[in-house]
């Protein structure tokens, strides 16, 4: 095995499982992978080289006892750093939580280990999960591996990069208003959010609980489907989990036929605001689509366009409570108690004013606001009825339509500190993928190409209706296939070498 | 300790001539679940600190709450018994506020959509006219956690105050609370300190026939918090409240109550206004100090707490529920007076003393309930009174008092060894058998030392002796007083007169 750090999850899996390679060699590639390129990408918050080493050699043994070994068992996976995992550190990208060591497993990490999945460390993000850029994060921005001046999208930048710089053939990203998919979009890699209560919350660290997701990152529809089908699943720990079959996500990647489906194009999602480069990959997919037989049509969701008002009063009320709890008295950072003779309070206050960035502190006073007595109807009461209308247009575009499509980002990777002073243009990059998890549905995002005036990734979104996640992978390993044959050769093999 | 400072008041008297009370009680019940409300942690009390957590109880990041069911169903009966509606669909809520001892500084509760509203308790209060039964009506009672519990270390006062440092056992945070809120009551009068202390006691004694809490005051497991503002007439709009804390046994419900009427009767009176706040009730001095101001605008930011899918109780189970409710204790009450064949004055002395299950219980064991109340309302209630404590509480059981009423009626033990037996169990000297062996409490029933006892007396006041043999009979009295004192009371003073008599050969 010459190039361990290429192959796709589902063939490292292949060549563990038949012995061609060991999961040790496997682990120990990719740790060279990131020993030799993440100080430029800065994808990895922490390595946990002997944890991994650990877990492969745990695999190779199973193996050499007879076991039969789970579909992801030896592959190697990068984890958001907002995900617990017993013992290793979790930040969040946060300063608040520097040094704090969870003494739990996230519900996703058990799956993970329990499939024999090598976790080989925790990926950067924007603090709490809060940006599109990665660049909010405390412990310095990820760089785009396709121009490393360039952002990696956000909040899972640091996995969606991990991803695409061949550091690791998966990663666990969260997704709360497009953290998984506008990353996947910016670094031309796959994105899914499975729909809201598919994979457990539970030890992942919440920024807006109604909107959290994890989901898969993967460099193909059918890998992202593996994992998916390993973390997704009823979990008695979370009272929003769904409790009931998880679609066949892997069947539906292996499937690929969009003959006689219906797809639908946003019409709201286009237009004033997308790249042009971003709009022209987009309609050559929808001509692919037809041509394998789909009906493609236009639909409206008219409440779209208030979508990410919505989005901006309910993320952050929720986000001001949620993060009430980093006070400096149980864990991580405490600042200032030797400072005079403070009270609580004030130990609270010099915390939480030394731990939070910007971005955080804008979203917990946001959010304070928002839900004050006396706004609370106008603001977060407001807010969830527009999240009712937005839900209310899926369910009518879903009568029409199998699957909506669209641009995932309005624009391909921008530069880095480009809009870090302007919030509200940050936020414009989540337009097209929030009303997914405003109304709970699934969303995967998958490369469409290069924009032809910058040659940067430009990403598709797919949206299905709730617990119909199979639609997505179904559709997308369809297209993927499609854009694969015109390419001639995987994407990722166009960005520059790191 | 309290701080000394005193208020003026105004006396009782005066308060009624001139102000009309109205009374709001908050009761949080601790629900004797197995494990807390939103985690599988245990909720036994006394355990080490900080031992019966885990990751959701201590707020770590990532964690979520579940639901106990057997905490929804608690609620859903203590509702059903307070003759509250049941909601169809009800969601939790968060109330966010900073403190130490919530550890996601937001506390898991309901806002508006209680599980339980609109109900109401009637008791039964004696009044210069006899019995009358107030209804109290019930606005809610709503599921919540509790909190963890902070100690502060170090310093003069063991207040936070002048502390070196604060420990906090998060062992209590996240046990399951009901919180039961009354209406505004009114048309008290003069009564609200007994009105206040019989609901208090009624919804104790129902939830105790719940089986949902064991209700002990004094452990925290109910606590009162009492609401209390006056105004010039029952016309009058309502006055400024205070919310008194601290009110840990039924006494000082009532008196709590009335020390808060007096005091604020004499702000009043001087024309200045009653502050809106929390106050601190000392049982050792008697008077409430003041906490924090408080005022409806406290901002807890409430919203749907989005950890938790809503609650929706099918009518079915509802329904089920309330059919295996236990006997509403006002009608057990009737039912037990009939069964005894006692009068309304007797039955209400066992009700006030709070005895009637304890009594009950008594005869269940195998004493007359003659007996047994003699027993529960005279001497019990006496050394609970002296204690300032309530008679449950007291270390000693029916069982035991059926005991001794046992040992009673078989001439083992008299009254007044009895009354010793009790005290020394009360002390902890073991069970009533215990006591009576290694005491040697055992009426003298061998007629060979109280002869021998009779002879000495005699020997002593031989003119005593010559006026029972003259025939003064009542004269005997003081002999059998001497062999009384000379056995240590341990005779059977009855016997002692009989052996008297016999041996001066004289009949009665
Ligand atoms: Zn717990």
């Amino acid at each position: 095995m010459s190039d361990l750090i290429r192959l796709t999850a589902a063939e490292t899996a292949a060549a563990v499982a038949s012995g061609a390679a060991s999961a040790v060699e496997v682990a120990q590639a990719h740790l060279d992978r990131i020993s030799e390129v993440d100080e430029r990408v800065h994808a990895f918050l922490h390595v946990d080289t002997e944890g991994a080493l650990a877990a492969a050699a745990a695999v190779d043994s199973a193996r050499a006892a007879g076991a039969t070994l789970s579909p992801l068992a030896g592959v190697p996976l990068a984890l958001k750093d907002v995900m617990t995992q017993k013992g290793i550190p979790t930040t969040c990208g946060s300063r608040i939580l520097e040094g704090w060591r969870p003494p739990y497993d996230s519900t996703v990490t058990a799956r993970l280990k329990a499939a024999g999945v090598v976790i080989l460390g925790k990926t950067n993000m924007d603090e709490f999960a809060m940006g599109s850029s990665t660049e909010h994060s405390a412990y310095g921005p990820t760089h785009n591996p396709w121009d490393l001046d360039r952002i990696p999208g956000g909040s899972g930048g640091g996995s969606a990069a991990a991803v695409a710089a061949f550091e690791a053939p998966l990663a666990i990203g969260t997704d709360t208003g497009g953290s998984i998919r506008q990353p996947a979009a910016v670094t031309g890699t796959v994105g899914v959010k499975p729909t809201y209560g598919a994979v457990s919350r539970y030890g992942l660290v919440a920024l807006a609980s109604s909107l959290d997701q994890a989901g898969p990152c993967a460099r193909t529809v059918l890998d992202a489907a593996l994992l998916h089908a390993t973390i997704a699943g009823h979990d008695p720990l979370d009272s929003t989990s769904f409790d009931g079959p998880v679609p066949d996500v892997v069947g539906a990647a292996l499937r690929a036929d969009v003959q006689g489906m219906r797809i639908g194009v946003v019409k709201e999602l286009s237009g004033e605001g997308y790249q042009a480069g971003v709009q022209q990959r987009f309609d050559e997919a929808v001509a692919l689509l037809t041509g394998m037989g789909a009906e493609v049509v236009e639909v409206s969701c008219p409440n779209f366009p208030y979508a990410l008002a919505a989005y901006y009063l309910i993320l952050p009320s929720e986000c001001s409570s949620n993060l009430a709890k980093f006070d400096g008295m149980r864990f991580g950072l405490r600042v200032g108690e030797d400072d005079g003779d403070p009270s609580v309070e004030q130990v609270m206050g010099r915390t939480r004013a030394a731990g939070f960035g910007a971005e955080a502190i804008r979203r917990i006073m946001l959010g304070t606001y928002a839900l004050s007595a006396g706004y609370y109807d106008a603001y977060y009461g407001q807010a969830q009825k527009v999240r009712t209308l937005i839900a209310r247009d899926f369910a009518a575009a879903f009568e029409q339509v199998d699957v909506l499509i669209s641009p995932t980002a309005p624009t391909t990777a921008f530069k880095l500190g480009e809009k870090l002073d302007d919030p509200l243009a940050m936020y414009l990059n989540d337009v097209a993928t929030i009303p997914a998890n405003l109304a709970g549905i699934p969303g995967m995002s998958l490369p469409a190409g290069l924009a032809p005036e910058d040659g940067l990734p430009v990403g598709l979104q797919i949206m299905a209706p709730a617990m119909a996640d199979d639609r997505l992978y179904n559709v997308g390993a369809a297209l993927e296939a499609a854009l694969l044959s015109n390419w001639g050769r995987p994407i990722l093999q166009e960005a520059p070498s790191l | 300790m309290s701080t000394a400072i005193t208020e003026p008041v105004v006396p009782y008297d005066e308060v009624i001539a001139e102000f009309d009370p109205v009374l709001g009680l908050e009761v949080h019940v601790e629900l004797g679940t197995a494990t807390k409300m939103f985690c599988g942690c245990p909720t036994e009390f006394g355990a080490e600190p900080n031992t019966q957590t885990c990751p959701t109880c201590l707020g770590l990041p990532g964690s979520l709450p579940v639901v106990n069911a057997i905490g929804v169903e608690s609620a859903i009966r203590i509702g059903l018994a307070l003759n509250c509606s049941i909601a169809e669909w009800c969601r939790f809520a968060r109330k966010n506020y900073f403190y130490p001892d919530m550890p996601k500084n937001f506390q898991t509760s309901q806002y508006d959509e209680p599980i339980c509203f609109n109900g109401y308790l009637d008791v039964e209060v004696e009044t210069d006219d006899g019995m009358r039964t107030f209804r109290v009506e019930i606005e809610r009672a709503h599921m919540e956690e509790d909190t963890g519990k902070t100690s502060h270390q170090g310093g003069a006062t063991g207040r936070i105050h002048g502390a070196d440092y604060s420990l906090v056992d998060y062992n209590r945070a996240g046990i399951p609370l009901i919180e039961i809120v009354t209406k505004p009551i009114t048309g008290t009068g003069k009564y609200a300190p007994e009105v206040a202390k019989a609901y208090v006691t009624a919804l104790r004694e129902i939830l105790r026939g719940l089986g949902v809490s064991d209700v002990k005051m004094e452990q925290g497991s109910l606590r009162c918090d009492a609401n209390v503002s006056l105004r010039p007439s029952p016309e009058s709009p309502l006055g400024t409240r205070t919310e008194t804390k601290n009110v840990n046994s039924l006494r000082s419900v009532e008196r709590s109550v009335r020390y808060e009427m007096t005091r604020q009767a004499a702000i009043l009176r001087a024309g200045n206004k009653v502050m809106q706040e929390t106050r601190h009730w000392h049982e050792d001095t008697g008077v409430t100090t003041s906490g924090r101001p408080k005022s409806d605008a406290d901002d807890y930011r409430y919203f749907p707490e989005p950890d938790l899918v809503p609650i929706a109780p099918s009518r079915e189970w509802v329904e089920q529920l309330r059919a295996a409710l236990p006997e509403n204790p006002s009608v057990l009450r009737a039912r037990v007076q009939a069964a005894w064949g006692i009068s309304d004055f007797e039955m209400m002395a066992v009700v006030k003393a709070g005895a009637l299950e304890l009594v009950a219980a008594t005869v269940a064991a195998g004493a007359d309930q003659a007996a047994a109340r003699k027993w529960w309302v005279g001497e019990v209630t006496r050394i609970a009174n002296e204690r300032g404590v309530e008679l449950v509480d007291l270390p000693i059981t029916p069982v035991d008092i059926a005991r001794v009423e046992a040992m009673v009626g078989a001439g083992a033990l008299n009254d007044k060894l009895a009354r010793q037996v009790i005290e020394a169990v009360l002390a902890g000297e073991g069970s009533p058998d215990d006591v009576v062996a290694t005491r040697g409490l055992a009426v003298v029933s061998d007629d060979g030392p109280l002869l021998e006892a009779i002879d000495a007396a005699l020997a002593e006041a031989p003119d005593v002796a010559e006026k029972i043999l003259s025939g003064k009979l009542a004269a005997a009295g003081a002999i059998v007083g001497a062999v009384m004192k000379a056995t240590r009371g341990q005779a059977d003073a009855a016997r002692v007169r009989e052996l008297l008599l016999e041996r001066l050969g004289v009949a009665e």
